[in-house]
């Protein structure tokens, strides 16, 4: 067991556990979205979690430390919250706003870590810039959104720890990254069990499953419904 | 047999040395006129297979003995082909010739190697001080140089072991087979030798990383992905020499333990990959790689990995990635490769001048590599110079050297008696300096407390015209285009940069732009996972703290001070100077824009004028009455007469 600091507060946690995941452990929440419990190198790819660590000379994204005995960490400093506001309207700025419309509302981490940060879901600061096609409806049983994906790849890790191979994966590169179905050169007979794992661990509405109408290949749970072609 | 059971290095390398020997002094014996000539791949690119056939023929025609030495590049890329010509009979000195191509090669075997006139009015310099003829020793450019790395390039075949053994290569190896790793590797740390990939990091202390890290198995990993533009060191090495990375290799895989390695270049070097696989060949089969090294335990195996080119994969983690088929994103450090690496062994990786620096260090001792450059910096750095310079091209010049001497002594200054305005240095990472800062000398500190950085070595020199706000874009685009995607910072925020910038030079500027630039630079930097991140705002902040005016006169003045911003500069004709009748613009206008004033001078239509300033180019120098403007609203009305009396006007003209 290793004993240290967090915010002033004494907290216990196993040496070598991830230091966001003792801290949500215990009730201390620190802005997260690409960390999934019980990852072993975790990709630290939202940028969101930063605290600071005395010691280092810079803010370190929390799912990048191992506790360790003594240590003393700081999760509402200046530059910490500068760094999450900045992020989290970096997200936002390549954000299409509509909750109402959004399967995801209310249960949404962005609107969890604006309230949080005191942060407005539209950046003022930022231009907007949003991507085409607005949904990608390849996949026999999802729909994707990439103007609601955060790129946090929490679905690409989740099937992947599923399924023998992810089904999801990154694609393109860059600004203009996304993610994409994989497995099948015709992804109608993509091998995707429905399990949709991936939906569930998706913090926002960027994944969801199609209405049963508009499956272009029957789930297994409704087996018996007459496939729609894919609407081009 | 020493103690191990192994045969003594020292032996076995001798039978392999006198081979290489008796080659090289049959070659030297020869009375033959030598031709050597640069092939790799700015020579050719200048002409170098035209220049080498150009030979040939004239060898048949004429009838001559001579031979044809193919080297690498000798650095002098503003004036390739080049070639040295060794004429002994002749009683000249070999003589070095730039720009030949097939014509010249011809002229100079009828005149020098016939009839024994060296055509004066073409030689470039000697290469030995001597009473006839200026020595290339006596150009800056040749004698403030001190080649380290580079030493063998352009000397050596690099298709032929033998000449590089010939001229002292693989007896670093032969000296590191006999020293325990430990041994080695303390000599590396003696010599300070520090990453030439960038951060600068002490090779020593990243061998001994690896070597007491747990596990059998080591691997050590040369990195030539070299993506950065403007940057081709590292290809040039492997293309010229490249023995010499390979040696280092080797030498690296004994102190840290390992028994493979590989050497990552890019797929679009093609010569490159060529001429590595060759060498490893040709090392394989003396027996200085592959089992039982030199007769010794060590076993070596190197492969050659073809990356597809993408800048990030130079970043040590996301290399890693690709070799082991992954989509090339870094990963967060720790762990560092040196612990855990390359399909989880702990991994060396050093980029191709750090290893290439190894080779000469165990072959003259940590010693004498400390005498060069400085002490926390010692030995050579390799910059492309490229931009508004006289001779561009490659320079390997000891650490400590300031940028004035750089930029003004070796590379000859800036052309057409334009000032000096600012050097990009670092590639796209790095920083853009202003002229206070010429006397930095060279080496990684102080170009990184500067806000640069040493980076790869690109160097761009940038004279009045150029205009910082539009370098940063391009810098930007060029990061921006290459981030992988995975981070928020970098993937979103580059993004935001770019879009900013080019607003700014678009003449769209806003009240605020300069300071979200800042404060958006300064969190990607702090933000990002890997240095990609960390490094692209540096153009951004770097020319913001410098030529901070500079932004300012874009937003609020709509005005580019360099007058390169399209949208912000005006061309007009200055009719003082205009002479009557000429009509060099009005051909070249690609939107025939000018017209012919009242008084047969011209006149541009600004509504027409798309800004090339193709006028300013043809306009004969005699009148040079081409004007160009920041902001367009300098530029003086000039009447355009009514469609009739312009007919009348070139009716004048024509009649008259
Ligand atoms: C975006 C990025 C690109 C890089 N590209 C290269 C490269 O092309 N070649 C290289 O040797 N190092 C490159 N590096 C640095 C490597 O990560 C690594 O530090 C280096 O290869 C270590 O070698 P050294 O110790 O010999 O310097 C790059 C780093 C980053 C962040
Ligand atoms: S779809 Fe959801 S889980 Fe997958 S990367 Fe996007 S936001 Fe993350
Ligand atoms: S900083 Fe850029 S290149 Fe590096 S991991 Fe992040 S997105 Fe990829
Ligand atoms: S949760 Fe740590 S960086 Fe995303």
């Amino acid at each position: 067991m290793a004993k240290f600091l967090v915010d002033n507060r004494e907290i216990e946690a196993d040496e070598g556990t991830i230091l966001l995941q003792a801290c949500l452990d215990h009730g201390i929440y620190i802005p997260n979205l690409c960390f999934v419990k019980g990852m072993d190198h975790p990709s630290a790819s939202c940028r969101m979690c930063f605290v600071e660590v005395e010691g280092e000379r810079q803010p370190v994204p929390s799912c990048t430390v191992k506790v360790k005995d003594g240590i003393v960490v700081k999760t509402d400093t200046p530059q910490v919250r500068q760094l999450q506001r900045t992020a989290f309207q970096l997200l936002m700025s390549v954000h299409d706003v509509d909750c109402a419309n959004c399967p995801s509302n209310k249960k949404c981490e962005l609107q969890r870590i604006a309230k949080f940060l005191k942060a407005p879901l539209k950046p003022r600061a930022l231009e907007i810039y949003l991507k085409e096609p607005r949904i990608d409806e390849s996949h026999p049983f999802l729909d994707y959104y990439p103007n609601r994906c955060v790129l946090c790849g929490r679905c690409v890790y989740t099937c992947g720890q599923r399924n023998a191979q992810s089904f999801l994966a990154f694609s393109k590169r860059g600004f203009n990254t996304v993610i994409s179905f994989y497995g099948a050169a015709d992804l109608s007979t993509l091998d995707c069990p429905n399990c949709h794992a991936c939906v569930d661990v998706c913090p926002v509405g960027a994944l969801v499953l199609k209405e049963p109408a508009k499956r272009t290949v029957p789930a297994s749970s409704d087996l018996g419904l007459t496939p729609k072609p894919l609407e081009v | 047999m020493n103690r191990m059971g192994n045969k003594d290095p020292d032996q076995v390398f001798d039978v392999i040395y006198k081979e290489a020997e008796r080659r090289n002094n049959e070659f030297l014996a020869d009375p033959a006129p030598k031709i050597h000539l640069g092939m790799a791949t700015c020579c050719v690119a200048s002409g170098a297979l035209e220049t080498k056939k150009g030979f040939e023929e004239a060898f048949a025609e004429y009838h001559v003995e001579a031979r044809i030495h193919t080297v690498g590049c000798m650095g002098h890329c503003y004036a390739g082909p080049f070639v040295i010509i060794d004429h002994p009979a002749s009683g000249f000195p070999p003589i070095m010739y730039n720009q030949v191509d097939a014509g010249k090669a011809r002229m100079l075997v009828k005149s020098f190697l016939v009839d024994g006139d060296p055509q004066l009015e073409y030689v470039y310099g000697a290469m030995q001080e001597n009473d006839m003829l200026p020595s290339v020793m006596e150009f800056s450019r040749f004698n403030k140089e001190k080649r380290v790395i580079l030493e063998k390039c352009g000397v050596i075949d690099p298709e032929d072991i033998y000449d590089y053994i010939a001229h002292g290569g693989y007896s670093s190896l032969v000296k590191a087979l006999k020293l325990q790793p430990e041994a080695v590797i303390q000599e590396i740390q003696k010599s300070g030798l520090r990453g030439r990939g960038g951060a600068g990091f002490p090779t020593g202390r990243k061998w001994e990383f690896a070597r007491q890290a747990p596990g059998q198995e080591k691997v050590v990993i040369c990195n030539a992905d070299e993506g950065d533009p403007g940057a081709y060191m590292d290809r040039l090495i492997l293309e010229s020499n490249p023995h010499q990375v390979i040696e280092g290799l080797a030498i690296a895989a004994h102190a840290v333990g390992a028994r493979k390695a590989v050497i990552y270049v890019r797929a679009e070097y093609p010569l490159a990959v060529k001429t590595v696989t060759k060498a490893i060949h040709q090392a394989t089969r003396l027996g200085l790689l592959g089992r039982h090294i030199l007769g010794t335990g060590f076993d070596l195996e190197i492969d050659v990995f073809r990356g597809s080119g993408a800048f990030v994969c130079g970043e040590e983690t996301a290399l890693i990635q690709s070799i082991e088929g992954y989509r090339g994103m870094p990963q967060h450090r720790p762990p560092y490769p040196a612990i855990k690496g390359l399909f989880g062994y702990p991994t060396v990786i050093n980029n191709v001048k750090t290893l290439a620096s190894v080779t000469p260090i165990i072959d003259h001792g940590a010693d004498w590599y400390r005498q060069i450059g400085t002490e926390n910096t010692p030995g050579t750095a390799i910059f492309s110079v490229v931009g508004n310079v006289v001779h561009a091209g490659l320079v390997e010049i000891p650490m400590g050297v300031t940028l004035r001497s750089l930029i003004f002594d070796i590379c000859g200054g800036i052309p057409n008696n334009k000032k000096f305005k600012a050097v990009q240095i670092g590639g796209p990472s790095g920083g853009c300096l202003s002229e206070e800062f010429l006397d930095t000398p060279i080496d990684f500190d102080s170009l990184t407390a500067t806000g640069a950085m040493m980076g790869s070595g690109g160097m761009v020199v940038m004279d009045e015209n150029s205009c910082m706000v539009e370098v940063s874009r391009y810098f930007l685009d060029f990061t921006q285009k290459e981030s992988c995607g995975k981070c928020t910072f970098c993937r979103v925020g580059t993004h935001h940069l770019l879009k900013i910038l080019e607003r700014i030079t678009k003449g769209e500027g806003r009240d605020g732009d300069i300071e979200l630039l800042e404060t958006l630079a300064r969190d990607i930097k702090a933000g990002s996972l890997c240095g990609l991140g960390k490094t692209a705002p540096n153009p951004v902040l770097t020319s913001i703290r410098y030529f901070r005016k500079e932004y300012e006169a874009h937003i609020y003045e709509k005005r580019c001070p360099a007058l390169m911003c399209r949208s912000m500069i005006g061309y007009y004709i200055d009719l003082e100077k205009c002479a009557r009748g000429c009509d060099a613009c009005v051909a070249v206008c690609p939107v025939d824009a000018i017209f012919t004033t009242r008084n047969r001078k011209k006149g541009i239509d600004q509504q027409l004028c798309v800004k090339c300033g193709e006028c300013m180019a043809a306009c004969p120098p005699q009148y040079d009455a081409v004007r160009r403007v920041s902001p367009p609203s300098l530029v003086p009305y000039v009447e355009k007469p009514p469609q009739e009396e312009k007919e009348k006007a070139d009716g004048e003209i024509s009649g008259g």
